[in-house]
């Protein structure tokens, strides 16, 4: 791992009012790799996403994809420069089919740059290529699934949904919120080869979760935060057995 | 049996009409089953001119209801499909209205000119002084639509500019009767059925996502502020080209452009018609711009009865007639025992 990072970030700080969400977190991910942060509820991790993807703005720090500086950028350009994410509550367009969904990103300037939207053919339309996706992603083709309302899908498509809305941008790191919640084991059990395929194809992949014996079996490192601090770093064994982190879990007495 | 024992059910009629754009036709009762209702609108509105020959205060009616139909075409569209509370039909009217005035009385161009500048230039300003609101949500959009019309007549009445309060007289007026007429009927279908198709399109596709979940959108990599500004421009390019036709209808720009029913009538039509269906504004409009002038005899009073009519549509049928006529005309109903 001597390669520069894709993304790296320096010292995020934000604060709601007077409550510190993130305290100078720093990490730096490296290109290709699944990387896990784990903590507690109410740890900062999905304000650490929004931070970086710009859906919230940091109070103090830096964030550098592939050597540029991005922080404060608007959420749609970091989108645009293939930094994707999928939103902890699933947000599908309730009022579209499944398929339907895909057009959005398959529509954006970002899917017009790699030419994502065309599929193999010259004169493919956006409809075939949603399909197909959707299909890669595990809805099966010939069902009714992805052409059923968004907001009739069950859970464990709503979830395949929102990653399915990501790889159509053709991103180059997809932010994960607890892709895994909520769903049951069987169908975490279907999802986890999911994640492992976007890896082969070089998507790096930063996962929040709080499933964590489901993480550490994809995650090559992970970091810990603990009330908006990062308590701890590495791989996924060292991590676990760290102190700190056993106390974030379980509390002071326990450990 | 009883009759609580039965239930409603309602079956799709068995014709391939429910993908959105491919249409399997395999007789002429699905053409006319298709094409049916598509026609008896096209055909009864472009009719109702010479239906009312005899009646030139009637055919007057009928432009301004035209007017009002494109102005609950631009509110369904903006409310609808992207999620905008526009209360601007005034401003829209005024602006365009305004605009032809100037182009044509101040400048000299010919009506043919004015109009379609006016509906460009309009479209552009109005875009441009609604564009600061477009990245708020919330009810900031409608707030700001409805006061630029009381503004600009503040501005127009106190520095006594384009007319005053006299507003700008002697615009040219349209060629002839049937050109009058017809030119309006004419763009309102070809609006009326454009924003159908273009809603289905991908872009539309994409402004309707706006309206779903905007966090989306944006996370898709799409500037939001960039198609909500693209979707005003639209509304308000429907909008202007109303008030330019306006102006020419009246031969006259003034203040009373910029009135409040330009804003409420179309909000009106809109629940009567059934929002989201974009047709059915436009028959709310038919409906209720006539009946306020059959209900002019009644004075002050009318107000009442229109009142009482929208209370009841909203309260008995708040889905809007376009929707109930769909259902009523897609599937069959009948009681089954449960």
């Amino acid at each position: 791992m001597s390669d520069a990072p894709i993304l790296s970030v320096k010292g995020i700080s934000k604060s709601f009012g007077g409550l510190k969400a993130l305290v100078d977190v720093s990490f730096e991910i490296q290109q290709g790799e699944i990387y896990g942060i784990i903590g507690p509820n109410g740890s900062g991790k999905t304000t650490l996403i929004n931070c970086i993807t710009g859906f919230i703005k940091p109070g103090a720090g830096r964030v550098y994809f592939k050597g540029k500086e991005i922080t404060g950028w608007p959420a749609h350009k970091i989108a645009h420069i293939g930094i994707s994410r999928t939103f902890q509550i699933m947000r599908p367009y309730y009022t579209l089919p499944a398929f339907k969904n895909l057009i959005i990103p398959l529509w954006s300037p970002r899917a017009k740059k790699t030419g994502g939207w065309r599929g193999g053919g010259k004169h493919g339309d956006r409809d075939t290529v949603a399909v197909d996706i959707l299909e890669e992603i595990g809805f099966e083709r010939d069902s009714r699934v992805p052409y059923k309302l968004a907001s009739t899908l069950p859970t464990g498509y709503q979830k395949r949904l929102e990653l399915a809305r990501c790889i159509a941008m053709r991103p180059e790191i997809i932010f994960c919120d607890e892709v895994f919640s909520g769903l049951s084991m069987s169908e975490i059990a279907g999802m986890t080869p999911l994640i492992e395929k976007l890896k082969m194809d070089g998507i790096t992949l930063i996962m929040v979760e709080h499933r964590l014996r489901e993480l550490f079996r994809v995650a090559d490192r992970v970091m810990a935060l603990n009330f908006g601090e990062k308590i701890a770093e590495g791989l996924s064994s060292v991590v676990i057995e760290d102190k700190r982190v056993k106390e974030a879990y379980l509390g002071k007495e326990a450990v | 049996m009883n009759r609580e024992m039965m239930r409603k059910e309602r079956i799709d009629r068995g014709i391939k009409v429910r993908t959105e754009r491919i249409y399997a036709i395999s007789s002429y009762r699905e053409i006319l089953y298709l094409l049916g209702p598509r026609v008896l609108l096209i055909v009864g509105v472009m009719v109702l001119p010479l239906a009312l020959e005899f009646a030139p205060y009637w055919k007057r009616v009928v432009n301004i209801t035209c007017v009002y139909s494109l102005l609950a075409l631009s509110f369904d569209f903006l409310a609808n499909y992207v999620g905008l509370v526009c209360l601007g039909g005034a401003f829209f009217v005024g602006v365009g209205g305004y605009l032809s005035a100037i182009f044509n009385v101040y400048l000299g161009l010919p009506v043919f000119l004015s109009i379609p500048l006016a509906t460009i230039g309009g479209a552009i300003f109005c875009t441009a002084l609604l564009l600061p609101c477009l990245p708020l949500r919330g009810v900031y959009f409608a707030i700001v639509t409805l006061m630029y019309p009381l503004l600009l007549t503040r501005v127009i009445e106190a520095l006594n500019i384009m007319g005053g309060t006299n507003g700008i007289t002697g615009l040219a007026s349209l060629p002839n009767e049937y050109v009058e007429q017809y030119s309006i009927i004419i763009m309102m279908l070809v609006f009326m059925f454009g924003m159908r198709r273009f809603v289905n399109q991908d872009i539309g596709l994409v402004l309707r996502g706006v309206k779903d979940n905007d966090q989306s959108v944006r996370a898709s990599g799409i500037n939001i502020t960039y198609m909500k500004g693209l979707a005003v421009f639209i509304a308000s390019f429907i909008g202007c080209f109303g008030g330019a036709y306006i102006a020419h209808l009246y031969m006259w720009a003034g203040l009373s452009l910029f009135a409040l029913d330009f804003s409420i009538i179309p909000i009106a039509s809109v629940v009567i018609g059934g929002g989201g269906t974009l047709v059915g504004p436009v028959i709310g409009s038919f409906i209720l711009v006539p009946l306020s002038e059959v209900l002019r005899a009644f004075g002050t009073f009318r107000i009442v009865i229109y009142c009482a009519a929208l209370t009841g549509f909203i309260v008995f049928k708040s889905e809007g007639l376009m929707v109930y006529m769909q259902r009523k005309y897609h599937q069959f109903e009948r009681w089954v025992k449960v």
